[in-house]
């Protein structure tokens, strides 16, 4: 399971003078399904495009499998994608776009037919076999994007925001149809995307990307509970972000000094090598989720609690958030469930008491 | 419907509305009558017995197509103009084809400038593209023949071509031609498995359109084809002998090749609008 089966090893890539991937080292374990995530022009889908071998890189090695692939034509590799347009040939029915993979590789007509009807018939699809792929709704084009790439049995396989043109409830079906497949399959899923909720819900690893580097690789929830940089809490978001100055460091915690209070913040986290060491007088940023943070009407009797009054509040179905702001002006957000918010006399003017735990609070690193 | 208009100023309206609807269809069907009233006549007088084209009509009559059933020079014109139109329709397509693809897929320096080249030949006065052309191909030895015709035709034809392609290369989705080679096709394979069909109704349209363009074009086959005589070239030789009917006859083959020609062209094109805009 843990002999890596795609190597980046220093790549960069270069368009003219836009840098799409600045420098990037990752190993990809056979089996895995790993999500690269990332805003528009972090370099994520640059990074899959390489690997299908569509663009070179201008520098640096890629190996899929312990072979070099930099020089290796898209065509000689079986690394199939599946894309954000998905890219169905219009002239060609449901069965017929599936069977091009296998068209290509020269396989026998009657073999091609029988395995295009297998995969129509595993992703539900079979009924649409002999339909122009036109006439087709956006899931089941999906569906069929996805029979055409796994029809060749490929150890790899590339997906580019395969689900933003989806509707919301589709997405959600889709995510488990995806799962299921690959934990069925056993094949290794590069996923690029720029949702979260689609990166958290399926990979096994997440690789958060900004400005052609990696900000931060892990499981979902070290990269959603201990972010390693200020990027990736922003970009993770419903994060608190608070800087200030580091009055003691011990050796499990640091004081900070920050405007709107003092804070104990844990130092630990769970990657100590990367960790950086403190000392008093630093400067010191830390997070809290939003999600962490309980709100109250009375001063509570902890040690980390923020006075604040509120601004606004966005009703999303079971969860609020309430966005508050302190005194000196920098704001927060809570989020809790809609059935605490009842609990809560949020209606009447006055002060609003923030407080966590501190070792919910999360020291950045980076 | 909302309508705070008065009664008065309605029927107004009302009334202006209706003359222009007339006016405008007026206007259309006097289009029709000056570009199809002289070929119309052209067809009935081909039927006619007299010799001249007046009016009272004489008697029915299939003398004048007998004529040129019966006459060599006809049928040699006719075999030249098919030839020329085939090999022109093929030759210029290709090459239409070739510069739209490049337009599509490439980028490069002065490719404006490039594709201003390409589209030119149209716009040249064709009296001077032919003068040109007689001039050229008698300083390489090559003038007088039938294949320096249809080379001449084809310069004139292939800017028609790449416009109708390039049209529809505009619509391929940019990824189609990379899924192909994703999924294992060479850069030959993918062309033939993804882009030509993409591209088949554009190039049947093209090839009927450069047909039926080279099929009447008369200046240039005039200057150049010297005694291999293309249909619009032997018409002309008829008209300045003397006034003949048989002209009305081949006139109106002619028109009927061409409109067929021109229609099937007209049908590819809009099947693909058709198709695409679903």
């Amino acid at each position: 399971m843990n002999t890596p089966l795609v190597v980046f090893e220093n790549v960069a890539k270069h368009f003219g003078d836009f840098v799409a991937v600045k420098e990037l080292n990752l190993a990809i374990n056979a089996g895995e399904f790993i999500a690269i995530m990332g805003p528009s022009g972090c370099g994520k889908t640059t990074t899959l495009r390489m690997l299908a071998g569509l663009d070179q890189p201008s520098r640096g090695s890629i190996y899929i499998g312990e072979q070099l692939m930099n020089d290796v034509r898209p065509h000689q590799r079986d690394t199939p994608l599946v894309w954000q347009s998905l890219a169905l040939f219009p002239f060609l029915n449901a069965r017929e776009n599936v069977e091009f993979g296998l068209k290509m590789r020269n396989q026998d007509a009657q073999i091609r037919r029988s395995k295009a009807m297998e995969w129509l018939e595993r992703l539900g699809v079979a009924e649409f076999a002999e339909r122009n792929v036109d006439t087709l709704s956006g899931g089941q084009r999906q569906r069929v994007a996805l029979a055409r790439s796994l029809v060749t049995e490929p150890q790899l396989l590339l997906l580019d925001e395969p689900l933003s043109a989806l509707d919301a409830h589709l997405v959600i079906r889709m995510q488990s149809v995806l799962t299921q497949l690959q934990r069925e399959l056993g094949i290794t899923f590069v996923y690029v995307t720029h949702s979260q909720s689609e990166a958290f819900a399926m990979a096994d690893r997440v690789v958060v990307m900004s400005n052609g580097e990696i900000a931060q690789a892990g499981v979902p929830r070290d990269i959603y509970r201990e972010p390693a940089n200020r990027f990736v809490a922003e970009f993770v978001g419903r994060n608190n972000i608070i800087s200030g100055t580091a009055n003691t460091v011990d050796e499990k915690s640091i004081q900070v000094k920050a405007p709107m209070g003092t804070f104990d913040v844990p130092t630990k986290t769970n990657t100590p090598d990367t960790d950086k060491k403190f000392s008093a007088g630093d400067m010191v940023t830390f997070v809290i989720a939003a999600d962490l943070v309980q709100v109250t009407r009375t001063k509570p009797k902890t040690e980390n609690s923020v006075e604040c009054s509120l601004i606004s509040e966005e009703f999303v179905g079971s969860m609020v958030t309430l966005f508050l702001e302190t005194a000196d002006g920098t704001e927060f957000k809570v989020q809790l469930q809609e059935r605490e918010l009842s609990t809560l006399d949020h209606t009447t003017e006055g002060a609003f008491y923030l407080s966590w735990q501190s070792d919910s609070a999360h020291v950045l690193h980076g | 419907m909302r309508n705070e208009t008065k009664p008065h100023a309605q029927k107004n309206n009302l009334r202006n509305q209706f003359l222009l609807d007339w006016s405008l269809r007026f206007y259309v069907i006097l289009i029709f009558v000056f570009v199809f009233a002289p070929i119309v006549f052209s067809v009935i007088f081909s039927f006619n017995s007299a010799r001249f084209p007046t009016i009272p009509l004489e008697s029915f009559t299939l003398k004048w197509y007998e004529t040129i059933w019966a006459d060599p020079d006809v049928w040699e014109a006719f075999r030249n103009s098919i030839i020329v139109s085939v090999s022109t329709a093929l030759i210029a397509t290709t090459l239409g084809f070739c510069t739209a693809y490049t337009d599509y897929r490439y980028r490069f320096r002065f490719k404006s400038a490039y594709l201003a080249l390409v589209l030119l030949p149209p716009t040249i006065p064709l009296i001077i593209m032919a003068l040109a052309m007689l001039a050229w191909f008698s300083k390489i030895g090559a003038s007088g023949q039938l294949w320096s015709v249809i080379i001449a035709h084809s310069v004139l034809t292939a800017p028609f071509a790449m416009a109708i392609i390039r049209l529809r290369l505009n619509q391929m989705n940019k990824d189609l031609e990379s899924a192909a080679w994703n999924l294992g096709a060479s850069e030959w394979r993918a062309m033939r498995e993804v882009v030509f069909p993409f591209c088949k109704p554009a190039i049947l349209s093209a090839l009927f359109l450069t047909a039926a363009v080279s099929f009447d074009e008369f200046a240039i086959a005039w200057f150049v084809s010297g005694l291999n005589k293309t249909v619009p070239v032997l018409i002309l030789e008829i008209v300045q002998g003397n006034i003949d009917p048989q002209v009305n006859a081949i006139g109106t083959i002619v028109f009927l090749v061409s409109m067929t020609l021109v229609m099937i062209a007209q049908v590819f094109f809009f099947l693909r609008q058709n198709r695409t805009s679903n």
